[in-house]
Formats: C-alpha cells, structure tokens, sequence
C-alpha cells in the first residue's frame, strides 16, 4: 500500500505529467473559483497535505531532499504560495460576487475606514520584524549553512544546482542555448514585465481584487508566476537528481540511472525521418524546416491573429497596432518555453534551428 | 495670390561682452568632446591591456602526458584536475578531449559504466568520442592536438584545438594513430 503510494507519486511526477497537471491545477481553480476559494476547501488542502509530509517523513529518499537545509525555504515558499493565491482569488470571487449585485468592492467600503499610521500600522510592524528577526537567528543557529566541498575546476558538484531561486532560469537552460536561456529570455522577462503598463492599458482593477474583470491579466499572472517560475523551483529542487537526470521525489538518487534520453535535432527529423536522405551540408538549407517553422511561429501566427485579436482587445483601433504586436512577440517567445520543453520530453527534441557552425541555436 | 512679403526683420545678433559666440561654442564644445574621447580611449585601453597580465599562474598549455603504451584502452583521467583534459586510447589510436562542457562550460563526470561523459549542470552528455548525444550541448566537445614528442612520449597541445562542427576532426594532429 505504501509503496504503492510512492510508485503512484513517483510517476505522477514524471515532467510531462508534472507539467500537465500543474497548468490542470490552475486551469481548475480559476474556472471553479466558487468551490476552491471556500475555507473548507483550503483548509482540506493543507491538512491533507500534512499527513502527506508527515507519512513521507520515514522514506529515507524523500526525508533527505525535504530535509536539505538549501531546501526549506522552498517547503516554506510551497505552502505560502499556494495559500496567498487562494487568499486573492478568494477576495477577487468575494468582490466579483458585489460587483455583480451592484455593491462597491470590499476594498471601496474599507476605504472609507480611517486608522493611525501611528501606533496601529507601526505597531504591528515592529512586532513582525521582532518575531521575524528571532525565526531567523534560530533558523540559522539551528539549520547549518549547506556549504558544498571545496570549489575544484576538475569536480563539479553532481548535481549542481543553482540558488532555489534560479532554479527556474537553470531549468530553462536544459532546453535552451544559452544565449537565450541565460541572456535573451531573462531580458524578455525584466522588459515585459517593463511593458506592461504599456501593453495593459485597462483601467479596471486598481486598488481592489477582481478576476471576472480581468481574467486574462490575472490568468496570465498565474500561468507566467505560479507555472513558469515556482513550479519550476519546485521541479528543479525535488525532481532533479544527479548528472540532472529526473528523479521522483521517493526514488534513490542513483548516479548511474540509464536515461535514453538521445535527442534529436529538427533537421535530422525532416531529412533523415521524413524524406529518408543525408542532411544537407550546407546549415542554412539544413535548417530550412525550423527557419520556416520560426517564421510561421513569430510571424505568421501574428499577422494571421492581427485581425480578430485587435478587434477583440482594441475594437479594431489600428492605433493600437504596435502595442498588440509588442505583446504578441512577447507572449509568443514565453509559448516557445513549454512548446519546447514538452517537444524534448515527448520526442526528444533538442533544437528546431541548430546551427553550431555560428553558435546559432533555438 | 501673390506670396506674402517677409516684413519681419533679419535678427542679427552681435556677440556682446561676456557672452559665448557660436564659433566659440562650437570649438569648446569639440574640445570637451575629444578630451572626454581620449580619456575614454585611455581607460578602454587600460581595460583592454588587463586582460593580458605580464605573468599567468597557470598550468602550460603544452605537456608531454607519459608514453603511449602506459596507457589502457579507455578514458584516462588523470590530466582532468591539472590540465583539463581527458586523453582517450582506442584500438588505433589517441585523442585528447577538453573536460569544458560545450553548453555552458560546467566540467562534465566521465561514468565508466556507461562509458559517456555526463554534465551535471543541466544534463549534456557525450559519448566517449565526445560527440553530444543528450541534453542541451550544442556541439560536441573539442579536442586538443595531440602527437608524439621526439622522446616518444605523447605531447598534447591546448593551444590547437580542433572542433567537429566545423569539421576539423580529420584533419592532422587531432588523432594520434598508434599501434601497439
């Protein structure tokens, strides 16, 4: 029964399926909002999810990545993640229910509430930075810093893992040159989060939570958040292992587990799969088929879109042209991150441009 | 229609006491700008002579590694802590393989048991030839010229390196044909 349960968690921790059932996760909860922002539902949550820590404490596999020093921040971002994003769609389906009757928003009658910064605010601040102060020196007196052996060029630490918190840029870095992984797309990230007042010029929203008003701002704040940077510090802390080979979270990190794990680039695909030849020498012919896919990819697919998504978001303004095509390029480059990885875990592909002649691979 | 005159009249101004004419302007302003670009230069200079020290505290990048017959068919591993580099005997011959992980630089584990090169960065692997087979490396790793010294021992050459994708494999000095 119990190895049972392992077996179980182990495979459902597999990456496609690890991905597949977070974006489930977040689709579920925004559409049946009523059921999961009810306090039952949360409360359900967490406490099924103690006895699960608390029965998973004894495997010995499972006690040690949980009990790695590195690694509690990430038990503690586990928990206040999933519980202030409840807090919030509760709020924004609270308020979302008074818009609907008519009623000003809960943050709109609270508003006309008045209190002292002195003492109220302050008060309750001091007492937090006292009582975080002590978490933190007993955390440090009594967990040890996870200091690794000394730095040597010829042994690099297996796994090496980067901080928690990079944890999600490290996993792009599987799937990604890094030019892009490591400068090009965390560019992308610090300048669309940059546009954003830009791209998003909906008035509706400030100053109190809502969902039904903006469902896409704040489904994408979910899938691009919760998805993309804390599911994967989660997947990059307790499902990778040695030589960063997948691991389930009660499975023995074994530094010889055999992964057929040869990949394959787009060109060997379409040459050698599809039309049964040699690959051309020449790269740019070579890569003919994943310039053609990036061009349908990034302009195509915009101009095919142009139409119907300017008339639905801007009422056909063309005014509007450049805003909607700076947010398509960025909406499309963060598609290229799952469209890629479920591209290597599915059929072990590895670039759909790979030219390594001129260190140009996407 | 005729064009409407220009009544307004021709604002001359002369230079008063005190004040800066264009011409004046212009060459302190040029002035500025080319000391501003000399100093510049200067410190792009200074940056630029920095990365080349009077002294390098590193291992040469030319060694002789022992004769060939002391070597085993297989990866050898003891330059990968001072050198940097595995030198790999097969039936025919001599490679030299660097121990830099063509991704992102991480110094890859050989694993004997699977007899391939295993990064533990971000997964690449390559097999004992060094070509990449799995993970994100986008090439496959360099090798290093090897050939034999007049004392008959092997001589390996990190100042030459010769890389697959560009289809340097073949060509002299990156395999070291020996039969035993």
């Amino acid at each position: 029964m119990g190895q049972d349960i392992k077996n179980l968690v182990d495979f459902l921790t597999s990456p496609t399926l690890y991905f597949i059932e977070f974006t489930l996760a977040i689709v579920f909860a925004l559409k049946f909002r009523a059921f999961f922002t009810k306090k039952s539902v949360i409360t359900a949550f967490f406490v099924v999810m103690t006895v699960f820590f608390v029965w998973a404490f004894g495997d010995p596999n499972f006690n040690r990545i949980i009990t790695k020093p590195d690694n509690i921040p990430i038990i503690i971002l586990l928990a206040t993640v999933v519980y202030f994003s409840w807090l919030s769609l509760r709020r924004a389906y609270i308020n979302d229910e008074l818009i609907k009757k008519g009623e000003p928003t809960v943050e709109a009658s609270m508003g006309k509430q008045r209190v002292f910064t002195w003492p109220d605010l302050v008060y309750s601040e001091l007492i937090f930075l006292v009582l975080f102060t002590a978490v933190l020196i007993v955390w440090s007196i009594e967990i040890t810093a996870p200091i690794e052996e000394p730095a040597a060029s010829a042994r690099t630490p297996n796994p090496s893992k980067a901080p928690w918190y990079f944890l999600g840029l490290q996993e792009l870095l599987v799937y990604f040159d890094p030019w892009l992984a490591g400068v090009l797309l965390p560019s992308f990230i610090i300048v669309g989060l940059c546009a954003i007042p830009y791209i998003d010029v909906n008035p509706k929203g400030n100053g109190y939570y809502t969902f039904e008003e903006r469902k896409f701002a704040v489904a994408f704040f979910w899938v691009g958040f919760l998805l993309f940077w804390v599911s994967f510090v989660i997947l990059g802390t307790f499902l990778r292992g040695p030589n960063w080979s997948f691991f389930g979270p009660f499975e023995y990190w074994d530094l010889h587990k055999l992964e057929p794990m040869v990949n394959v680039d787009l060109a060997t695909y379409f040459w050698t799969g599809m039309l049964d030849m040699a690959r051309p020498t020449n790269p740019i012919i070579r890569e003919m088929p994943g310039f053609v896919s990036l061009f349908i990819f990034f302009v195509v697919i915009p101009k095919a879109l142009e139409k119907p998504l300017m008339n639905k978001l801007f009422n056909g303004d063309r005014a509007h042209l450049i805003r909607y095509h700076v947010m398509m390029q960025l909406l499309l480059w963060f598609a290229l991150i799952p469209i890629k990885m479920l591209l290597r875990w599915t059929v072990s592909l590895k670039y759909i441009v790979g030219i390594p002649e001129w260190f140009f691979n996407v | 229609m005729t064009e409407p005159k220009n009544s307004e009249p021709e604002l001359v101004s002369a230079p008063l006491r005190g004040e800066v004419s264009r011409r004046g302007f212009m060459s302190a302003l040029a002035l500025a700008w080319t000391a501003f670009g000399l100093a510049s230069a200067g410190m792009l200079g200074a940056c630029v002579r920095f990365l080349f020290p009077n002294v390098l505290y590193e291992p040469p990048q030319e060694f002789k590694a022992g004769f060939p017959a002391d070597f085993a068919i297989g990866v050898d591993e003891r330059f990968k802590a001072a050198y940097g580099v595995w030198i790999v005997r097969e039936a025919g011959g001599f490679f030299v393989l660097s121990t830099v992980c063509t991704h992102l630089g991480c110094t890859p584990n050989y694993l004997p048991a699977d007899d391939k090169f295993k990064c533990p960065c971000h997964g690449s692997g390559f097999i004992r030839s060094g070509i990449n087979i799995e993970g994100p490396a986008p090439r496959p790793l360099e090798r290093y010229k090897v050939t034999l010294a007049e004392d008959g021992q092997i001589l390996v050459d990190k100042n030459t390196k010769y890389q697959e994708e560009k289809g340097q494999w073949g060509q002299d000095g990156s395999y070291l044909q020996y039969d035993a």
